[in-house]
């Protein structure tokens, strides 16, 4: 153990994440002859980049002292509008989904700003609100894509690279860049650390959480753009859960529900892990539902580890 | 209420068996020896002052005299016998306590139930107690002589009555020991008796009292032996009446401080800073004063008395009811601490753990949080900029950190308020706030912050330093402003000022009349 903690202190860009997913790797590698396969691990990426992509912002949102719940729902709403509203031009589909997305994230940071009630609570009331009104928009239906360009772009690939995955990997650098070299990014971690801090210090606090809730809510719908491409359709019930998903991504990638810390490297690994896990599971045949019992039983114990090597830190040296 | 400007003690040493022996003491954390070899005693009622600057050991010290740290080396002997305490609770049931710094109490529960949380009075079948649990705690809220009733919800209490709280609860197990670390940190001037009479009380039940502080007035006028820690070594222990200040400082800090009256500002400029009756509803009115350029002006009065809201008020967090603020000749008025940033006000807040620094975030991080414009470009930051910031305000202002990388919440206090200022100085600001600047600072640190901001003023600051430490509001300002109750009672000049005039005019007696405090 001791020598674990000497290995990640004053390293903080690794997270305890990728030793994790590092193992698991090699390990399926050993136990299936498929997963070490070129097409397979594009396969993980295009099937990690609908919750990877939300994580990114959920990432931001938690750093900053926040939580969104409503990612699922707005998921949801953008996948239907980007195939309902086909009739008018995908190009205004698209840009209608990606805007409810930036639309709703904004009104849920707005709340949160002015009126000073948990996130928690706002998102919560945001989410079974959203899902009500893609109930109402669609009626219920699932709506198929006759375009078939749209439907097309999910499944196409730049020489043997997905599409989707190279979307997800270059969001991923973008928004870690904008994470760790910008003020913007500064600011969230600072408002995230000590809000009263901040202000203290002139920090437009609001402004910084309502861009931070527009970038989830972005992402969430950029998801659900990519995921109705995919199927070349959406349901009502699409993006159920992947609030939770996203969340024990996120958590699993060293990010602090409290706020403060957290890394969009961690989240990666966060959601690799989950990738990988489900992928590398399937492919030893793992019935589903043990696959879910492994995953939550690894959720804790990862927050459990980090916890003991993050408790000496406490302790350090003082001068 | 009994004068504690006192600068040598009055208190004989009490001559007996010592209560609690502390031999050799050595604690090792990772790459520090936190306490090597101390030695300590206190007697059966006496109040035993333990000092020592910041990171000095004294609070590693009672922790492990308490049972949260164990020592590597060394005898913990009580009444006689010698102890090894594995945890909090172990040491509790032997009678040594300590009451904390920071409050740990329940707010939704009450006074009782607060007092012996963990250690209910249980009747068969493992229910409460209540009868005895009213009638224990009613013995023990008349030993401490409180005002409040069992049966109040501790959230609705003062902070020193939640203190008393605090020290009811170590008086659920017949404490031979209680240790006070910093108790006074939070109370005000009116409070403090209170506390001291608590402190006698218990001292003539034969209690022995450790009691830590920084303040020397409270510890001349309490103690009867002070020890001293330096570094982590044993420097020894005096009576309290056979010392002085100087000596408890040349002992703390190895060398001794004179408070530099001659080294104040004295070339002024225009006005930067002109406040016209500002008032906020319910909170101050009235209030005018100016600060010209190189100024340092001194705010004076008691906790409460609205001293922090009009810094408050001139940084923008709250919005004047009437009056105006001048800014460098030009009416202002700031919506948000952002536009009074940008408009060149900085504010080192109160509480510096609370309200001055992201104690998660590294040094570097937290010294340009509040200029990264100026080290961005399009919303980048440039990394070797933001080091040359750094490199440039860690030198200045000596800081001692082993590293940029190092979080700010391991830091001593004194190191962390350099880091607040140095944030605001690389913002350049016109107007530098000072609110507390050396609360809870060892004595070597806070001669350090006094020196620079005395020569921040001779560089042009305007500055304005708010504090309840008359000998820090004496030796800094130019004129001092003395406030009660949400009003400006009076302004001296800083130099012809005696204390007895200052103290009067923050505690309302013999207030002058608003003409005669306009024309001093």
């Amino acid at each position: 153990m001791i020598s674990i903690k000497g290995f990640f202190r004053g390293r903080t860009t690794i997270q305890p994440i990728w030793v994790f997913v590092i193992a698991i790797f090699i390990f399926f590698s050993f136990m299936s002859e498929y997963f070490l396969s070129l097409s397979n691990i594009t396969n993980i990426l295009v099937q990690t980049s609908t919750i990877g992509l939300i994580a990114l912002g959920m990432t931001y949102v938690m750093i900053n002292g926040n939580i969104d719940l409503s990612v699922g729902a707005i998921l949801g709403l953008a996948a239907s509008l980007a195939v309902g509203l086909q009739d008018y031009g995908l190009t205004i589909a698209i840009i209608a989904a990606l805007a409810s997305g930036m639309l709703l994230g904004a009104i849920n940071g707005l709340v949160v700003w002015k009126t000073g009630v948990n996130a928690f609570i706002v998102t919560l009331g945001a989410m079974l609100g959203i899902r009500g009104l893609i109930f109402l928009y669609t009626g219920e239906q699932s709506f198929y894509s006759m375009n078939f360009a749209f439907a097309d772009f999910g499944a196409s690939t730049i020489g043997p690279i997905p599409v989707l995955a190279i979307i997800f990997l270059l969001c991923t650098l973008v928004m870690h860049l904008v994470l760790t070299r910008t003020g913007h990014g500064r600011n969230t971690f600072a408002v995230g650390g000590n809000p009263e801090a901040s202000i203290d210090a002139g920090i437009r606090l609001g402004r910084h959480m309502m861009i931070n809730f527009i970038i989830v809510g972005f992402f969430a719908a950029l998801a659900g753009v990519l995921l109705a491409s995919q199927m070349g359709a959406a349901t009502p019930n699409l993006g159920r859960d992947y609030e939770l998903w996203t969340i024990t991504a996120v958590v699993l990638g060293g990010t602090k529900l409290t706020g403060g810390y957290g890394s969009i490297v961690g989240t990666l690994g966060g959601v690799l892990a989950i990738g990988i896990l489900r992928n590398g599971m399937n492919l030893m045949q793992v019935p589903a539902f043990y696959v879910l019992v492994v995953l939550g039983l690894i959720l804790i114990s990862v927050l459990i580890i980090d916890k003991k090597l993050n408790v000496p830190s406490t302790k350090e040296v003082r001068i | 209420m009994t004068p504690v400007h006192a600068t040598t003690g009055h208190r004989q040493p009490i001559d007996a068996e010592p209560v609690l022996k502390l031999e050799g003491i050595t604690k090792r954390f990772p790459g520090v020896v936190a306490l090597n070899q101390v030695d300590f005693d206190v007697r059966p009622g006496e109040v035993h002052a333990l000092l020592g600057e910041n990171g000095a050991g004294k609070s590693t010290l009672m922790k492990v005299l308490a049972g949260k740290h164990q020592a590597n080396e060394g005898r913990i002997i009580l009444g006689g016998e010698e102890m090894a305490f594995e945890n909090p609770k172990h040491a509790k049931r032997a009678g040594v306590v300590l009451i904390h710094q920071e409050q740990s109490l329940v707010p939704g529960m009450t006074v009782a139930e607060n007092i012996f949380l963990g250690s209910l009075p249980k009747k068969w079948g493992n229910r409460v107690d209540w009868r005895k649990l009213r009638e224990d705690t009613n013995r023990i809220l008349e030993t401490l002589k409180c005002s409040f009733q069992h049966d109040d919800l501790v959230g609705s209490l003062s902070i020193a009555k939640k203190q008393m709280v605090e020290i009811g609860r170590a008086l659920v197990f017949t404490p031979r020991v209680v240790v006070f670390d910093e108790p006074t940190a939070s109370l005000t001037d009116h409070e403090k008796p209170v506390l001291y009479d608590v402190i006698q009380s218990l001292c003539e039940q034969g209690v022995g009292i450790v009691y830590i502080s920084h303040r020397m007035d409270e510890i001349f006028h309490l103690s009867h032996r002070i020890s001293v820690l330096r570094d982590g070594e044993y420097t020894g222990t005096v009576n309290t009446c056979e010392t002085n200040e100087d000596e408890v400082t040349r002992m703390m800090i190895g060398r001794s401080l004179e408070l530099d009256h001659a080294s104040k500002p004295s070339e002024f400029g225009e006005n930067m800073l002109e406040l016209r009756n500002l008032s906020v509803k319910r909170l101050f009115s009235d209030v005018s004063f100016s600060i010209r350029k190189g100024e340092i002006v001194g705010m004076y009065g008691l906790v409460g008395a609205g001293r922090s809201e009009v810094a408050e008020t001139i940084f923008g967090l709250r919005s004047p009811t009437a009056g105006e603020i001048l800014l460098d000749g030009q009416p202002v008025s700031f919506h948000t601490s952002h536009d009074a940033v940008a408009a060149g006000i900085a504010l080192v807040p109160e509480d510096r753990k609370d309200q001055g620094l992201i104690l998660g975030m590294n040094c570097r991080d937290n010294m340009t949080l509040a200029g990264l414009e100026s080290v961005s470009t399009l919303g980048f930051m440039k990394r070797a900029d933001e080091r040359a910031v750094y490199d440039k305000y860690h030198q200045a202002m000596k800081i001692k950190t082993p590293s940029w990388r190092q979080k700010v919440g391991n830091l001593s206090g004194g190191n962390q308020q350099k880091i607040v200022i140095g944030k605001w100085l690389h913002t350049h600001p016109k107007l530098l706030i000072l609110d507390e600047p050396t609360r809870g600072i060892d004595v070597g640190s806070k001669a350090e912050i006094h020196a620079l901001v005395k020569e921040l003023a001779k560089s042009g600051y305007a500055v304005l330093v708010i504090s309840s430490e008359m000998p820090e509001v004496l030796g800094l300002s130019n004129r001092i402003i003395a406030m009660y109750d949400g009003r400006v009672t009076a302004e001296f000049d800083g130099d012809s000022v005696s204390e007895d005039e200052l103290v009067q005019a923050i505690t309302g007696m013999g207030q002058p009349s608003p003409a005669e405090a306009a024309t001093v």
